[in-house]
Parts: structure tokens; C-alpha cells; sequence
């Protein structure tokens, strides 16, 4: 499908961060003139994939963190998140709700937030290579009254 | 993030403003603690009506404070949630863990 807009974010895994790339998907993905709502659930699953990123990928140090997002014609936005850091072992388990390899500062909920307020999550990981998150969300046209 | 924090009565009431993510969290979590722990609350509230933002760190501060009332065998819980702090809370399921209200106890 057309791809009709793009960015491409590149930043340190550096706390931050977190908040600076939420927002940049988020004022990325206004163009499709989305609800609060769904506003809401984009800053939410951008914040979490990074977040992974920044505390498992590379738990001791700083290290490199990409975001895409691009726009289709059909009103889809996609983005991917991917870092160059630890990876993960079993994504398929990674990904269960509470499943958490962090202390007590961490639920175990990432994923399974990703999952529900995105309409598609992939994620692909290879151990001390790197983990790629990447979610679509359809914005719906708002009916004008 | 800024916290303030009310205590009267035996009722410790936290109002937490801004986002609270990672970044946020753990400076949050012991200033929060440390409130609890001066006070030694028979109940916490956790006001969040001026919390702009929540992601899953908020859910593990909320799931400690918890922990922390119980050990103290006080009260808890969270008021005035917001929309999007509300949402990760449904969709974490603890909000059929945590007594969460529209006004305090
Ligand atoms: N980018 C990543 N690199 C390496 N490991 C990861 C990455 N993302 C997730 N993981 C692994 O997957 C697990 C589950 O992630 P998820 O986000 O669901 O929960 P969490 O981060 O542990 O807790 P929470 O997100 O609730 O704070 C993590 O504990 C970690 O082991
Ligand atoms: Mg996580």
C-alpha cells in the first residue's frame, strides 16, 4: 500500500526519551486527525516499546534507539521501534501478560498494552542482535456533523 | 512529575501532576514511599486528576503503594482517573485489584 507521509527518529536510550518520542508519534500521527482516545493509545504504545528498549535492550548502557512512522493511504499508521541491544530469547513467551524479567519497578504489562490499544503487534528479536516492535493502528474517518 | 502530598486525620492524601513513566517513576515511588513512611497513613489516597499521562511504570508504583498500605494494614486507593491513565489501568486488569473511586474514601 502507499506510504504518503514519513519520519525517522534516531536517539540515545536515555529516560528522557520516553516522553520526547511519545510525543513526536503523537503530533506525527494528528495529521490523520484522531480522537483523544486514540491520541491516548498511540502515546501509550510508543512509550512502552521504548521503554523496552531503554531498560531491557540495554540495561548497563546508552544505546542506540530507532522510531519509524510512516502513513498509508488507507488512514493506517504504522511504527517500529527497534534497538541493537540484548534481544529476546522467546518472544512468544516475552509477550504473555505479567511474563517480566525486571524487578518490581515493572509489571509485565508492555506487551500486552501494545496489543490491546494498537490493532497489530509484531515483534522480532534475536538475542544479542536486537528486537524490532512494530505496531499499526487504523484511524478512523470522524464523520462530520 | 511534581507530587504534593495532604495529611490529616490519619488519611494520607498523594496528588501526582504530569507523566508518570519510567523516567518519572522512580523518583515518584520514593517520594511517595517516603511520605507514607513519615505519616504511617491508616489510609492512602492517590489523587491523579492532574495526571496527564500513565504508562505501565504507573501500574507497578500503583501495585507497590498497595503492597506497602497492606503491609501497614491501612487503606487504599486511587481517585479521579483521568481518561488515558484509566485505560491502561482497564486494560492491565488492575483495576479489579485496586479500589479505584471517583472521590475519596
Ligand atoms: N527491547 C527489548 N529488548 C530485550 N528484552 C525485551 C525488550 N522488550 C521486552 N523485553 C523482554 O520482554 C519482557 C516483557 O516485556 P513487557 O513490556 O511486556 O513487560 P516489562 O517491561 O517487564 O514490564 P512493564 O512493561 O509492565 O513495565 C521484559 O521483561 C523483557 O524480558
Ligand atoms: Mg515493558
Amino acid at each position: 500500500m502507499k506510504v504518503t507521509n514519513y519520519i525517522k527518529i534516531e536517539f540515545p536510550s536515555r529516560s528522557a526519551n520516553e516522553a520526547l518520542s511519545r510525543n513526536v508519534a503523537a503530533c506525527f500521527a494528528a495529521q490523520l486527525d484522531p480522537t483523544l482516545e486514540e491520541l491516548g493509545d498511540i502515546k501509550t504504545a510508543v512509550s512502552e516499546a521504548v521503554t523496552n528498549s531503554i531498560v531491557h535492550a540495554y540495561p548497563n548502557d546508552v544505546g542506540r534507539i530507532c522510531m519509524k512512522c510512516r502513513l498509508f493511504e488507507d488512514r493506517s499508521i504504522e511504527i517500529s521501534i527497534r534497538d541493537w541491544g540484548k534481544g529476546i530469547a522467546d518472544v512468544e513467551k516475552a509477550m504473555e501478560p505479567l511474563f517480566t524479567t525486571g524487578d518490581d519497578d515493572r509489571s509485565g504489562m508492555g506487551f500486552s498494552i501494545m496489543e490491546s490499544f494498537m490493532d497489530h503487534l509484531k515483534v522480532k528479536s534475536q538475542e544479542n542482535k536486537g528486537t524490532t516492535v512494530t505496531m499499526k493502528k487504523k484511524i478512523e474517518r470522524k464523520n462530520l456533523s | 512529575m511534581v507530587i504534593n502530598g495532604e495529611f490529616k486525620n490519619g488519611k494520607l492524601t498523594v496528588f501526582l501532576k504530569g507523566d508518570l513513566d519510567h523516567h518519572a517513576a522512580r523518583e515518584a515511588m520514593r517520594e511517595l514511599t517516603l511520605k507514607i513512611d513519615t505519616h504511617l497513613p491508616r489510609s492512602c489516597v492517590l489523587d491523579l486528576k492532574n495526571l496527564r499521562f500513565m504508562d505501565s511504570s504507573g501500574i507497578a508504583l500503583i501495585l507497590k503503594t498497595d503492597k506497602r498500605m497492606k503491609e501497614l494494614e491501612g487503606k487504599f486507593c486511587v481517585v479521579n482517573v483521568p481518561p488515558q491513565p484509566k485505560r491502561v489501568l482497564n486494560a492491565s486488569g488492575i483495576s479489579r485489584i485496586i479500589d479505584i473511586r471517583e472521590a475519596g474514601i
